[in-house]
């Protein structure tokens, strides 16, 4: 076990720096450079733009200026803001407290939309087909447009919940926050349930179509034992993973939903870097973000390698 | 030996050129509305009610009546005509990014699955690194550093969208490869890329059908979710997405200039996912 996670982190090394070189590439594909912002502003002259890319270091080749990035990155230096001049750790840290709270709520409500609605629909034909259509029009939907829909009808027609941000002004309790938090929770909950439904529902249906299920109904267990006990345990752990992964790419699929809700997480601080041609936030954001990704898939199979005994015997 | 073998429905010879068996293996609402969805586009000069940049002063932001059916807005530009012109840019987006995805997609993933052992695996790493990069940011990262045109929105699309396909075709050509009548191309001395051109690439073509089916809907969704952030489709070319955009601060007031390119881009992408996800559990049926 301990063998094969250490096989796995070394595994996801090179990874990373594919991301990372992938990252470095982009940005230094601006035609311009990364100070390409100040090229168009006139009041900088071309001398000072010469001070700043020797003082930045962009006049060394790019492999040097690649290393030079990658391990500072390492170091936890993440340079500095381009729009406020803070730290980019700073503002990155700052803000990623919302977005875990955005995400984690919809991630749960998610998950207990595609539990429910897959264990329901095996046994009922009807709620089956209903939340099928439902499940294939959650990944078909456009999150921008179905948050705006949404604001407009709940928070502008009825004034049932309060439209963007995370509390309101004047403070507000536990119930304000909550208020607040329902329609991007909702919304993300939906556009990710969605496919989480589909997957489970055809995980579990492929489970119950194997001997395993014959054999239990045989033996004369009724069909929601099976479902519960049987079907649903050998489901879980690949459902487990994919709702993991998913989790993590949340987070960048936050990036939509925060800023139709104004919502004050790291998805909102990328759109608004990205108006401002901020490269460094945007650089770091990026790296965290594939970062993220690579270590929930990590645990994701460790875990997976560690429960399920079929995994063992081919390693 | 039926070239065919297992990869398309087994219902005999004859129903298979049947009219009707070809109309039973497509899903008929999803079906028809695309197509009269690109009917519409591509003779959008010829059906739309007004001219796509034509004004009319005297019913500017007016709300959906008989004569402007979707409003108009604040300029005073038909909306169903700005929807229906937007489509051919979102459609061709979606379809061309598509095919583009679809072609890298079936490179890398037939030669990573007919290859095998370091290349495979080296593939591999390269598509998982792929898609450990946030999709959409990166996208959006990329548009804003590079001002596309919609030439180059469509390779940026397509190029960040081939990593499932891969994927998908990889296993298929892994499952092919094990085959009989691979082995026996192989024992009578076929090249490697005869058998991949002559009999693995046609069995594994419904697969890439769905794939493509559905990235289709997936670069419909990228582009428009970018064009939303202002760094897609630049106005004032019309794209559904880029109508959202100019769309967002007037939502309250006028609702229908939001609503309506939206749930176009919704039906869409909708009509695109049943339709895949349709012809993949046909795929799976006729495999059984």
């Amino acid at each position: 076990m301990f063998r094969f996670a250490v096989g796995r982190a070394l595994q996801a090394v090179p990874l990373l720096l594919v991301v990372s070189l992938l990252v470095f590439a982009l940005i230094h594909a601006v035609p311009g450079g990364p100070l390409s912002l100040y090229l168009d502003n006139p009041n900088v002259r071309p001398q000072d733009i010469e001070r700043l890319r020797k003082a930045l270091g962009l006049d060394r080749s790019l492999a040097e200026q690649y290393l030079a990035w990658l391990t500072s990155f390492v170091r936890g230096d993440w340079g500095y803001s381009f729009a406020d001049g803070r730290p980019v750790i700073e503002r990155i840290a700052e803000r990623v407290p919302a977005t875990l709270q955005l995400v984690g709520v919809s991630t749960l409500a998610a998950v207990v939309l595609a539990l429910l609605t897959a264990l329901f629909g095996a046994q009922h034909k009807g709620a089956d087909r209903a939340s099928m259509v439902v499940a294939v029009a959650g990944i078909s939907l456009p999150v921008f447009w179905f948050g705006l829909v949404l604001q407009l009808l709940l928070a502008n027609w009825l004034g049932w919940l309060p439209s963007s941000g995370r509390t309101s002004f004047d403070g507000g309790g536990v119930g304000d926050r909550v208020a607040h938090l329902v329609m991007p929770a909702g919304v993300l909950a939906l556009a990710h349930g969605a496919g989480w439904m589909l997957y489970l529902r055809g995980s579990l249906r492929t489970t119950f179509a194997t001997p395993l299920a014959g054999a239990a109904r045989a033996r004369g267990i009724g069909e929601t034992q099976i479902l519960l006990k049987h079907a649903l345990r050998l489901s879980l752990l690949p459902f487990v993973t994919v709702v993991l992964l998913d989790a993590s790419i949340m987070a960048s699929g936050a990036v939509v939903t925060e800023s139709v809700f104004a919502w004050p997480g790291i998805g909102s601080l990328f759109t608004e870097a990205l108006a401002k041609r901020d490269y460094t936030v945007l650089m770091a954001f990026l790296m965290c973000a594939s970062m993220a990704v690579v270590l929930l898939s990590f645990v994701a199979d460790v875990t997976v390698h560690a429960l399920d005994p079929r995994t063992r015997q081919s390693t | 030996m039926n070239a065919n073998s297992g990869a398309i429905s087994t219902t005999s010879r004859r129903s298979q050129t049947t009219l009707r068996a070809f109309v039973g293996r497509y899903p008929l609402l999803p079906s028809v509305a695309l197509l009269a969805l690109l009917l519409a586009a591509a003779l959008a000069p010829l059906v739309a009610p007004y001219a796509v940049d034509g004004l009319d002063l005297n019913h500017r932001r007016a709300a959906p009546s008989v004569s402007h059916w979707f409003g108009t807005d604040e300029i005073g530009r038909d909306l169903f005509t700005r929807v229906l012109f937007g489509a051919r840019i979102s459609l061709a987006i979606g379809l061309i990014s598509a095919a583009v995805s679809a072609i890298i997609g079936v490179v890398v993933g037939a030669t990573a699955g007919y290859a095998g052992r370091w290349v495979d695996a080296l593939l591999m790493r390269f598509t998982d690194a792929m898609l450990s990069v946030p999709r959409l940011p990166l996208l959006m990262i990329a548009a804003a550093v590079l001002s596309p045109s919609v030439l180059l929105l469509i390779v940026l699309v397509g190029v960040l969208g081939w990593m499932e396909t891969a994927r998908v075709i990889r296993s298929e050509v892994q499952s092919v490869r094990a085959r009989d009548f691979v082995s026996a191309a192989q024992s009578i001395g076929a090249s490697s890329s005869r058998i991949l051109l002559r009999h693995i690439l046609p069995a594994v073509m419904p697969s890439a059908t769905v794939a493509v089916t559905l990235a289709v809907g997936r670069g419909i969704l990228l582009e428009s979710a970018m064009s939303f952030f202002g760094v897609g489709v630049q106005p004032p070319t019309a794209s559904w997405g880029n109508m959202l955009y100019q769309a967002q601060s007037t939502m309250s007031s006028e609702p229908w200039l939001g609503v309506f390119p939206g749930a176009f881009i919704f039906v869409t992408v909708l009509c695109c996912n049943l339709l895949g996800d349709r012809l993949s559990r046909d795929q799976r049926s006729s495999r059984t």
